[in-house]
């Protein structure tokens, strides 16, 4: 069957603003799950997840792994390398062979835009976009907007400004969807290099210098400036992006007011962040990585058919939440 | 050869500027007699064209047959047979083939190739450059002799001006059109789509409209400067309709195309990952399909060509940044320019058989483009109203990748005549058209 998010999750952008406060209260119960000693539920017990990660990444992939097996789904972990896929196998053979073996669910890391698209239109297991390509990363947007939601609670009229390489970042174009689904102000700063041309389009302030990003928003989400950029030349230098645009104690200093720091990771200290700012009383970094799981138990929940309101008895220890998982196969309706 | 009489037709032929009901006579690959009612000769055979249109054969001046090197994807005798089926009575084949068709016995085996397939012709487009790798000039004049009527290095641009200048100029010895496949390549490196809001919200890396025009007016001066003649293959954009405008406003010796595709889409049809939709140049904003139908109507766009290009179904079948790049139109041309820009009033018949078959003769100089007495006998007989499903498992090409799979278009060709011979015929009988055409609709 098809739950209330529908067969996949592949972007913030195909979501209601209903359905992101949906996700976002179901993990509200979730995270108490993971201050337990025992951290584990029978939620999602009987299912297959494969996480199939064709981009390198340490962070998504064990956010994942943990989300899955506190709901004791059963968990296999593809990498592209020593796979079938470094023989030169095409995604949708590779996806085929994945679920003629009867899998419940894949989370796909991918370095091409659409790919987790492209493998929900070809497969009937529920499909989860963990990152594809310069596209989106639905569930870091979800876990960012968690974090804020912590903090300020209603989320409508507070300012945001993302910071960095928004044109080839998946977080932000995730991030700019959520967020402004919930009303926030939203606002965007980096060098034009690493902005898209048509970002007028977006719907989004644009702050050319970090300095009026800093005086205007409440909250500054800081990507990670990826190496390769530079050797592309897209900018000159590291060491000139952290003079233009890094974020310093002394430049949040000067706005004479608490602003909370968000960061998808990994950081690279020094360049788009000072290690005072990342390790500073504001920094709520590592809420976002604790976050994380609760969002993610949050989304496999739901795409399995879990009942929103019924997350906090599967917290308790039955499986009541499991509405309508079996069959689910049977009914091609769950193509959207 | 038996004579055939074209009757209860309405002839549209702007060669001549006719547009009326009228027969045709075609005898020993000639057009023998054309306009009034005709008695034809006792042996002929009569083809009833009541309710369709009798025009000059469609000439399409620019498809990728990829013959030789990809005969699992095309070969030049069932591209031949697609161009017959979309009302094509000649096709115009770009030498990206593997080998590059670069030199004279290259160019002569598609001459033979096309003679066996014996439907519509097939015209030769050598290379500009050897292995078209834009460093040195391939032998336009052993190509022409071979049968070339064009030179292009089309599916990479010509990056280096000097290249570019050099073919304008020798190639005015032959008096031959010089095709460029406008692209500044350090622009587009990388690119898989539009640049604009749609390739920024979906993560693709874009093309701007400016890769093209730059390499546009950089043609243009060239062939100022030389007085060559440059021929610029699908223009896609608003400032390169523009810029052509300028060039023609000056006398300079400019000729240009679009193909049916970038006429009537968007890269709004790239949402959702579609590889359909992949094609380069690629499918452009609102504004530049409005600044391009208005180009082909006014004339700064002088013809519509097709870009047929097939690829495998394995090829299209993945990431959209992965996949190759071009659709296959030749059974679509017709019923999209019908459709998108015949039907909303854009452009009249007249103007649509100027833009597919008068125009490609005149500026090609090939035989055909005329219902003339004495012309040579290149006939495409078309059905103006018929409503049908596109239905890629059904085209006579063996490419598949069509944007316009499932949708119901108007217009389509019935029947095809190369020198005098019938090479396509619908699979609807003429003389019952009528009752059946009324029963799909």
């Amino acid at each position: 069957m098809t739950g209330t998010l529908g067969k996949d999750l592949l972007g913030l952008e195909s979501l209601t603003g209903d359905q992101i406060r949906l996700i976002l209260d179901t993990a509200e119960p979730f995270k108490e799950i993971s201050e337990r000693a025992i951290k584990k539920v029978p939620a999602l017990r009987g299912s297959t997840i494969v996480n199939l990660f064709f981009e390198n990444s340490t962070r998504t992939r064990i956010s994942f792994e943990f989300a899955e097996k506190r709901l004791s789904a059963d968990t296999v972990n593809v990498s592209a390398t020593g796979s079938s896929v470094s023989k030169g196998e095409t995604l949708v053979d590779t996806a085929r062979n994945l679920e003629a073996m009867r899998i419940d669910m894949v989370v796909i890391r991918h370095s091409a835009s659409g790919a987790a698209k492209f493998l929900a239109d070809r497969i009937q297991s529920n499909v989860i976009n963990a990152g594809d390509g310069t596209h989106e990363h639905p569930t870091q947007g979800l876990l960012d907007i968690l974090t804020l939601r912590d903090r300020f609670g209603d989320l409508k009229g507070r300012r945001v400004c993302i910071c960095g390489d928004i044109l080839h970042s998946r977080v932000a174009r995730s991030n700019i969807w959520g967020l402004t689904k919930l009303g926030a102000d939203v606002a965007v700063c980096g060098p034009r290099s690493l902005l898209p041309n048509a970002i007028d389009e977006f719907g989004v302030r644009i702050f050319d210098r970090i300095e009026e990003a800093i005086d205007w928003a409440e909250a500054l989400n800081v990507l990670r400036l990826q190496f390769e950029r530079m050797t592309a030349g897209y900018i000159p230098s590291a060491r000139e992006y952290n003079r233009v645009f890094g974020i310093s104690r002394e430049r949040l200093d000067r706005a004479q007011r608490d602003i909370l720091i968000l960061h998808p990771g990994p950081m690279n200290r020094g360049v788009e962040i000072d290690s005072d700012v990342a390790d500073g009383p504001h920094s709520v970094i590592l809420d976002q990585v604790t976050n994380g799981v609760a969002v993610r138990m949050a989304v496999l929940y739901l795409l399995a058919g879990g009942k929103p309101e019924l997350a906090e008895a599967a917290k308790g220890g039955g499986e009541a939440g499991r509405g309508g998982r079996r069959g689910r196969r049977g009914g091609g309706g769950d193509r959207e | 050869m038996k004579p055939v009489l074209l009757s209860g037709g309405t002839l549209v032929d702007p060669s001549q500027k006719l547009n009326e009901p009228g027969d045709l006579l075609l005898i020993d690959g000639e057009i023998a007699g054309v306009g009034g009612s005709i008695e034809g000769p006792e042996d002929a055979e009569v083809i009833d064209c009541d309710g369709l249109i009798v025009s000059p054969g469609f000439i399409d001046v620019h498809c990728h047959l990829r013959e030789p090197g990809r005969e699992d994807v095309e070969t030049i005798a069932t591209g031949a047979r697609a161009a017959a089926a979309g009302g094509f009575t000649a096709v115009c084949a770009m030498p990206n083939t593997d080998p590059v068709t670069d030199n004279q016995a290259a160019v002569g085996f598609i001459v033979r190739q096309a003679q066996r397939a014996a439907a519509a012709r097939v015209y030769p487009i050598g290379a500009i450059s050897l292995g078209q790798e834009g460093r040195v000039l391939a032998e336009f004049g052993e190509m022409v002799g071979a049968g070339a009527v064009a030179v292009s290095d089309d599916g990479k641009p010509v990056a280096s001006a000097q290249l570019m200048r050099t073919a304008l100029e020798y190639a005015r010895t032959f008096r031959i059109p010089v095709i460029d496949h406008c692209e500044e390549p350090t622009l587009s490196e990388g690119g898989a789509m539009n640049e604009g809001i749609v390739s920024a919200q979906l993560g693709l890396k874009g093309i701007p409209a400016e890769a093209e025009e730059i390499m546009v007016i950089r043609d243009i001066l060239l062939s100022r400067l030389t007085g060559g003649h440059v021929h610029l293959a699908h223009i896609s954009t608003e400032g390169s309709v523009e810029l052509i405008r300028w060039g023609k406003e000056r006398g300079i010796n400019v000729t240009a195309e679009a193909c049916p595709h970038h006429l009537s889409l968007t890269d709004e049809s790239v949402r959702g990952y579609d590889t359909n939709a992949k094609m380069n140049p690629p499918l452009r904003a609102a504004g530049d399909v409005e600044a391009l139908c208005e180009a082909v109507k006014d004339g700064t766009i002088d013809l519509i060509a097709t870009d047929h290009a097939p690829h495998h179904y394995d090829e299209k079948e993945r990431e959209f940044a992965d996949a190759p790049n071009g659709i296959v139109g030749l059974e679509t041309a017709l019923a999209v320019i019908v459709t998108n820009l015949v039907e909303k009033g854009d452009l009249t018949f007249s103007e649509l058989v100027d833009r597919m078959a008068c125009a490609p003769a005149r500026i090609f100089k090939l035989p055909g483009g005329s219902l003339k007495r004495g012309a040579a006998a290149d006939v495409t007989v078309f059905d103006p109203k018929l409503r049908w499903k596109v239905d890629p498992a059904r085209f006579l090409s063996k490419g598949r990748n069509s944007p316009y799979s499932g949708m119901t278009l108007v217009g389509r060709a019935a029947c095809t005549i190369v020198a005098g011979s019938v090479v396509y015929e619908s699979g609807i009988p003429v003389r019952t058209r009528e009752r059946q055409g009324r029963g799909s609709r």
